[in-house]
């Protein structure tokens, strides 16, 4: 299992929001929920390559900012065409007051 | 400002040269402009609500109702004829913005109303709901890229009196009904083919039967009734009041570059009086939806006025961008290579050379 990587500080991402978060040559997509606790998934849209980060959160879902495909953020899935691939999730967790996914 | 660039006659199918020269030249699936929003702005821009599409569905289907009603009960006077001139446009062209916003998904935040509303506006404008999802997607992945785009509806050098039948749905309605029924065996097009993927095959079939037995059940009734009347009710308005789709819809995308990165190159905004703004549910505002397709309709006029200043200036009035059209598209007919270059206000971001290198893109100079 990989370490833990620090993201941002908990603040950095607003409730029900996305950000962006490039490590090791790669790009995710890490999210809050409603309640505040934090997910972390594949950065690009499975359909095409488009970052997540841009698009809209909605309850436990992202909506992909180009064609309106959809996952839900927490497992990953594919809820709404043209979105039919779904998403590698990963660990996330706060720590201290910052969010680190496990990448 | 009116550009002339290339005059050869182009390839405008989805399996030809012209497909493979988009992909070679980086035009495919690319990077394009969009102007700066915060983050917090366009969050709020792109929340969603049930509200404004409830309201406005039960209007339409409401006044749908109301107007069969009204022509019903007068068929055979003349009385009958104005229910039917506003049945017409309700169904024949209102269809298309309620299948546009709901296939996008943007019009509810409920999403199984996005879905039924989708499922009744595709049956009326006769498009299989499944292959225009892939179709529409495309259309936004690849905007006006020759050989990519499966909706191009002006296509260099332009059939002009084909476009004007097209106002009483000639004879793009039998047209699409004979798409439907090719789907209903099971069949795609080579240019379906390419961006319907295998596992959606299946739904596309589905979704076709439905549709050519609805419309095959109207014809039936006609038949057996010795009457118009079902088919002025089912798949007549199609003809007789899809004029206001088209009117509205060539402005979209008509005369103006293609092969272009930027959308503020190949789409059109226009000011429209309320009555189309309703109809076609702010998709005058079309540079905004192509920039930021998440921004559901009724939020196209307030992201208009926050970023206006970086896209040309708004056509005023539908007859004013009929004319800028027009023009270019009588130009066309001898000379393919002329569009509409629309120019920028002051302050407004330039064209971005680095995505459109003159090599590449002969369109942008």
């Amino acid at each position: 299992m990989s370490d833990w990587v620090d993201v941002c500080a908990l603040d950095d991402v607003d409730e029900e929001d996305v950000i962006r978060f490039d490590h090791a040559g790669r790009t995710f997509a890490v999210y809050r929920d409603e309640g505040g606790a934090p997910f972390c998934t594949d950065g690009l849209c499975s359909h095409e390559q488009v970052h997540l980060a841009d698009g809209l959160v909605l309850d436990d879902e992202v909506e992909c900012p180009k064609h309106n495909g959809r996952f839900n953020y927490k497992t990953g899935a594919a809820l709404r065409a043209p979105a039919c691939v779904a998403l590698v999730t990963y660990p996330a967790r706060v720590e201290g007051g910052r969010i680190q996914v496990q990448v | 400002m009116a550009v002339t660039s290339t005059n050869a006659r182009r390839d405008y199918s989805l399996t030809g040269p012209e497909s493979a020269r988009a992909v070679a030249l980086g035009l495919a699936s690319a990077e394009w402009y969009h102007t700066e929003v915060p983050r917090k702005v366009m969050k709020d821009l792109m929340r969603r609500n049930d509200a404004v599409a409830t309201r406005d569905t039960a209007i339409w289907l409401g006044l749908m109702a109301l107007s069969a009603l009204g022509g019903v009960l007068t068929w055979g006077s003349w009385w009958s004829v104005p229910f039917f001139a506003v049945y017409g446009v309700l169904y024949g062209s209102a269809c298309d913005s309620r299948w546009h916003e709901c296939g996008h998904g943007t019009a509810f935040k409920t999403q199984w109303k996005n879905n039924w509303v989708y499922a009744i506006a595709s049956f009326m404008v006769m498009r299989n709901p499944v292959a225009w999802r892939w179709s529409h997607a495309r259309h936004h992945t690849d905007t006006i890229i020759v050989g990519r785009d499966p909706e191009i509806t002006l296509m260099r050098p332009p059939d002009i009196t084909r476009k004007v039948l097209a106002f009483i749905g000639i004879p793009n309605v039998f047209q699409d009904f004979a798409v439907l029924a090719r789907q209903a065996v099971g069949r795609l097009s080579p240019g379906e083919a390419e961006y319907i993927p295998e596992s959606e095959v299946a739904k596309v079939t589905c979704w076709a039967r439905i549709f050519v037995g609805i419309q095959a059940a109207a014809v039936l009734a006609a038949l057996l009734s010795w009457s118009f009347l079902p088919l002025v009710l089912i798949g007549g308005p199609r003809i007789y009041g899809t004029w206001h789709m088209v009117l509205v819809g060539l402005l979209q995308h008509g005369g103006l570059a293609e092969d272009v990165l930027d959308h503020r190159l190949n789409s059109r905004t226009v000011q429209m009086n309320p009555i189309s703004r309703w109809l076609y549910w702010n998709m005058n505002f079309h540079v905004e939806h192509h920039m930021f397709p998440m921004v559901p309709f009724h939020g196209l006029p307030r992201l208009h006025e926050l970023i206006k200043d970086d896209l040309p200036r708004a056509n005023p009035s539908i007859a004013h961008a009929y004319r800028e059209m027009v023009s270019a598209l009588l130009r066309q007919r001898h000379d393919p290579g002329h569009y509409v270059r629309r120019d920028l206000p002051p302050g407004a971001r330039p064209y971005r050379m680095e995505f459109h290198g003159e090599d590449a893109l002969p369109e942008v100079k």
